[in-house]
């Protein structure tokens, strides 16, 4: 829902990220890793940062986005697991006490520069 | 904060810098601070987060009338517009600051830079228990620290038993859900038993106190609850 929020802080972090050597309009891809229990969404995101970066020097960018799946641990029996629904509970032990190894990324990987030489 | 640069080129032409930062690492910058602030002011948070019409001013309104009796309070109210819901607090004579995200319609969250503005007009020396209502939505609130000792989600039985399957998130990050409006259960589809089972599976240590704003049934546990939480931190500073 506010990933046109989101989307601004990319830009400035990407800005700021860029070494004194290199100019920011040769950034050609921004690597971004969205846990899928976040709240983001990768498809609205893409669509803000278009809209974002398109009068800024970043307008060639490209977003590319990594969806991280929802990975939890049971603190029993200690299976690790992806779930797809929001079923916290282990499904070796059924204990409940499971918790998040990922899911909740939102995180920039990496930004890739054209290489000059 | 200074960047590592791990320098890997390709044979594609491009050279690939790793960042690793979070996005909203500069918030959660800010609710460290803020945390900090709080603890060394021996100031307990309650982030109280819904969706709009849940009652959650009510609920507060109620609430502060009863805590006022035990702690110094003070109330942070958001809001994407008006002041309605700071003007019907402020009778209870405690110090309330609104904030208004946009007069036509700004943010669908607070965020940890708006509660540190906020506090310049609050004497967290003569703070014990701040309370922070945050704007009504299920949805981004959930993914931002605003420094907060604990979360509470209010759910109204006015709004489907699903609604905690549908955010999960919010349900996985809260301590415990006031199940609202339950006087009004005999008119409503409702089932407090199937929603339990729900915000369970998301959240298994989730406690639920289903209780009525309007009636003032449930208040007891949930009101006792609440200052046990917060003597308890006030007593190990």
């Amino acid at each position: 829902m506010h990933e046109m929020g989101i989307a601004l802080e990319i830009i400035d972090i990407t800005i700021a990220s860029v070494p004194h050597n290199r100019r920011v309009d040769e950034v050609k891809e921004i690597n971004i890793q969205i846990g899928k229990f976040s709240t983001v969404s990768p498809v609205n995101l893409k669509f803000c940062f278009n809209i974002a970066s398109a009068d800024t020097e970043l307008a060639k960018a490209h977003l590319s986005i990594e969806v991280i799946p929802v990975i939890v641990k049971c603190q029993n029996c200690k299976a690790q697991f992806e779930i797809n629904e929001p079923i916290f509970k282990c499904k070796i032990c059924y204990g409940t006490s499971v918790e998040l190894v990922s899911g909740r990324e939102l995180d920039i990987k990496s930004i890739e520069i054209e290489n000059k030489e | 904060m200074s960047l590592a640069y791990q320098n890997s080129e390709d044979k594609t032409n491009k050279k690939e810098i790793k960042i690793i930062k979070k996005v909203l690492g500069a918030n959660d910058i800010i609710a460290n601070k803020l945390r900090h602030q709080f603890t060394e002011h021996n100031v307990f948070v309650l982030n109280m987060m819904s969706s709009p019409g849940s009652g959650k001013t009510t609920i507060l309104q109620k609430t502060l009338a009863i805590v006022k009796k035990y702690f110094k309070c003070a109330v942070i109210v958001g809001d994407i517009c008006t002041r309605n819901d700071a003007d019907r607090l402020v009778q209870n004579g405690i110090p309330i600051v609104q904030i208004n995200t946009d007069k036509f319609g700004g943010d669908c969250h607070l965020t940890a830079l708006r509660i540190g503005e906020a506090l310049e007009n609050i004497d967290l020396n003569k703070t014990e228990l701040l309370i922070i209502e945050n704007i009504g939505n299920l949805v981004c609130p959930a993914e931002f620290d605003i420094g907060e000792d604990i979360k509470v989600a209010i759910l109204s039985v006015t709004e489907g038993e699903d609604k905690p399957a549908k955010y999960p998130l919010m349900f996985r990050e809260c301590s415990a859900t006031l199940l609202n409006k339950i006087d009004l259960l005999p008119y409503v589809d409702f089932d407090p038993a199937t929603a339990k089972k729900i915000i369970k599976l998301i959240n298994p240590n989730m406690l639920t106190f289903e209780l009525s704003a309007k009636t003032e049934e449930g208040f007891d546990l949930w009101i006792s609850w609440l200052r046990k939480k917060v003597t308890s931190k006030l007593q190990t500073e």
